[in-house]
């Protein structure tokens, strides 16, 4: 499944990086800690947060993410899009929280 | 090959701009990949202690057929207690530093885990070195 078949599926906001929606996706990651994330998340993974600054497009970059969902409405911080455009990182956008985003799109990725 | 980067202390927007520059370089040299996953997060941890804690820092690389070994000396408070440091869970981070994610006392454990030799020495008011070494044919 792509980044793009999740983010129609789920109605999910696209703030930047329209041009890696064709990413594949081969599992997801919930944490607000960057150390977490670093430590633990895998390469191609989506990884949920509420965090919105500059320093989580590094992360997801250095992981070799598939692409950041920002929950409960928020919005990344303009130099966090302008970074995110940059390396070629999607950030989407959902009004749900981590649990109810995270479980829908466990239910997607089981699914395929 | 040798290259030298420099880190201020505080300028969190250049987190990982070193390791992103060294995971380039390394893909480069055909690495394993495995490789570079753990050089380049315990190259990102150690930035961002720097950032986190000191005045400013420099990192040294310097890569043979044998290893990639990686110097971080810095200027600031120095490590009261090395031991405590490496504790999962032990951070001196302030909240400011906590809200954006950081400081949860998890990047000295990540640096342990991810490199094949870690040496830390530190002087309280003086600075932090640290080296990190990882082979390259294991």
């Amino acid at each position: 499944m792509k980044v793009k078949d999740i983010a129609e599926k789920l109605k999910l906001n696209i703030f930047s990086g329209e041009d890696s929606l064709n990413t594949e996706v081969n599992g997801a990651y919930t944490s607000d800690l960057l150390s977490d994330v670093m430590g633990n998340a895998k390469a191609d993974s989506l990884w949920i947060t509420m965090q919105t600054h500059i320093n989580i497009v590094a992360v997801a970059s250095l992981k070799d993410l598939a692409a950041i969902i920002i929950v409960k409405g928020n919005k990344p911080d303009e130099d966090t899009l302008l970074q995110s455009k940059k390396e070629g990182i999607s950030i989407l956008g959902t009004d749900e929280q981590a649990f109810e985003i995270s479980g829908k799109i466990y239910n997607l990725l089981k699914e395929k | 090959m040798q290259f030298e980067y420099k880190i201020k202390g505080g300028d969190f927007s250049e987190a990982g701009t070193i390791s992103s520059k060294l995971k380039k370089i390394l893909k480069q040299l055909n690495i394993d990949n495995k490789i570079i996953k753990k050089v380049v997060i315990a190259l990102y941890e150690a930035e961002v202690n720097v950032i986190a804690h000191a005045y400013n820092g420099k990192v040294n690389i310097d890569i043979d057929t044998e290893k990639i070994e990686i110097n971080i000396k810095d200027k600031g408070p120095g490590i009261e207690n090395i031991a405590k440091a490496m504790e999962k869970g032990f951070s001196t981070a302030t909240s400011k530093v906590r809200e954006m994610g950081f400081g949860a006392g998890m990047g000295l454990p990540n640096i342990k885990k991810n490199s094949d030799k870690l040496d830390i020495k530190s002087k309280v008011s003086e600075g932090t070195n640290l080296k990190i070494i990882t082979f390259l044919n294991k």
